[in-house]
């Protein structure tokens, strides 16, 4: 397969390096907001062969991270009652809240199931008339047209005993909260690809104006990331700030028409609480009032639930750039993938569990901020 | 499970109106929404996400997209469990399905 090799060709990773290397006069800051690709940039070490001075931080791009503590006590609040059966994406189920996870319910007997897609949920609710069947809706744009379409579904066909617990976030508002705080080091972003395949890139240009800052929309493969880099560093040494498109082989400027439609009808933009960060504006969906009865915060009693993160944890700055994971007292010690204690840790693709799953807790070189500030205040703020 | 899926469209049905299709991902089949790409035709390469098609895509891109997914460890969702649907008139009344 030609482009197999051309994409995972080393001579091709070294000759974009070389051409970072050319092109790069000044130390500068980027952050990647996609867990994929956070994870790729960890296990290839592609942040490693990146000249001296362009650092990658990693964003709140993993929506299990993301996901608030309290929202998933409230999950497990829902799933221990003997009337619901609670259906989940596998990789929730694992993540623990104040008292155990997902599965610990599962085995004290509640009925939780892992769902490949939200819509096995109805086939589930019309198999077990007498239960009520309660979905963990979480994610990011990409997943939101699935979990939109299962409400829709639910109510045109009439399936009551199906509701959502909703958690979604967007990505867009995120990168502004990042950009808005005084602390930022932040001077460029590869976008999110997979996330931009469902919402297009129109509604990061207002951003990227706004801020002074390049968006570069990004695949997730490490010649991918190379590129979007280059593309970023180019810009930044121009003074120009655009958006560009290196992932254009699968996007557009406008994305999936109909699931934004779809989403659009069954969610409405609200605040939402991203974990480690707080409530961030209108950086989330709820569901519109027309849809109500397949609200599971409104049908069960959960309200009232209020968790707070553990205060060592410095999740909420990683995921802003500002500390990265080596910043930490406890990173790889007392919080580790199975004793997490923040957002950052509780997933693969979170930066944290990344540098754990790829040893580099154990590196003696260990990579702080620190050596990067004054470079950054040096190439002064984009 | 922030990234899409690249696999083959090897059938496509209608579930109670809605445009579904039986995609194939390496060597596992696993049903997909094809609501969101409607022009969608057997044979063709599509993203799917969480079970829903949200782009069409040429073979090369599938088959790289693919293979960068196995390295990363991110096609775990795939071996979630086959939820079947049962008649509602087979079901006891009490019983349910578990």
């Amino acid at each position: 397969m030609k482009y197999l090799d051309e994409y995972r060709d080393g001579v091709v990773a070294a000759k974009i390096v070389d051409e970072i290397r050319r092109t790069q006069t000044k130390p500068w800051v980027l952050m990647e907001v996609c867990g994929g690709q956070t994870h790729s940039i960890v296990k290839h070490g592609i942040d490693h062969l990146l000249p001296e001075g362009i650092e990658l931080v990693h964003g709140p791009g993993c929506p299990v991270c993301v996901t608030p503590l309290e929202m998933i006590d409230k999950a497990h609040a829902i799933a221990q009652r003997p009337d619901v059966i609670f259906c989940s994406f596998g990789d929730m189920l694992r993540v623990p809240g104040s008292d155990g996870d997902l599965f610990t319910i599962k085995s004290r007997g509640g009925d939780v199931r892992i769902v490949y897609s939200p819509l096995d949920c109805l086939k589930i609710a019309r198999a077990n008339p007498d239960k009520k069947v309660v979905f963990f809706a979480i994610g990011f744009e990409t997943t939101a047209p699935a979990n939109a379409m299962l409400v829709y579904r639910a109510q045109k066909e009439g399936v009551k005993n199906v509701s959502i617990l909703v958690s979604h976030v967007m990505v867009p508002p995120s990168i502004a909260s990042i950009l808005q705080s005084p602390l930022n080091r932040v001077q460029g972003f590869l976008g999110p690809g997979h996330v931009c395949a469902v919402m297009g890139y129109r509604e990061y240009e207002p951003l990227s104006a706004r801020f002074k800052v390049p968006i570069v929309i990004t695949g997730f493969e490490p010649l991918d990331i190379l590129q979007g880099t280059l593309m970023t560093i180019r810009q930044l040494e121009q003074g120009r700030a655009v958006v560009e498109n290196e992932y254009s082989r699968i996007l557009n400027r406008d994305g999936n028409v109909p699931a934004q439609k779809l989403v659009a009808s069954v969610f409405e933009i609200a605040d939402r609480k991203w974990r480690g960060i707080g409530i961030i504006p209108k950086s989330g969906y709820k569901l519109r009032w027309e849809f109500r009865e397949h609200d599971a915060e409104k049908l069960f009693d959960v309200k009232e639930i209020d968790t707070k993160e553990p205060e060592v944890c410095i999740s909420g700055k990683i995921l802003r750039g500002i500390k990265k994971p080596h910043d930490c007292p406890v990173f790889g010690t007392i919080c580790t993938p199975q004793q997490p204690l923040g957002a950052t840790m509780v997933s693969a693709e979170g930066a944290c569990a990344a540098y754990y799953a790829y040893g580099r807790h154990l590196e003696k070189h260990r990579e702080t901020t620190q050596h990067t500030e004054v470079a950054s205040l040096a190439g002064g703020a984009a | 499970m922030c990234l899409a899926i690249p696999g083959k469209v090897v059938e496509a049905f209608d579930q109670r109106g809605m445009r579904m299709a039986k995609v194939q991902f390496g060597g596992i089949v696993r049903e997909a929404c094809l609501e969101y790409v409607p022009e969608t035709q057997v044979g063709d390469y599509v993203l799917v996400h969480v079970g829903f098609a949200i782009s069409r895509i040429d073979e090369e891109e599938a088959a790289r997209t693919y293979q960068a997914l196995s390295e990363l460890n991110q096609l775990t969702e795939l071996e979630s469990p086959v939820v079947e649907e049962i008649e509602p008139e087979k079901i006891e009344p009490g019983k349910g399905q578990r």
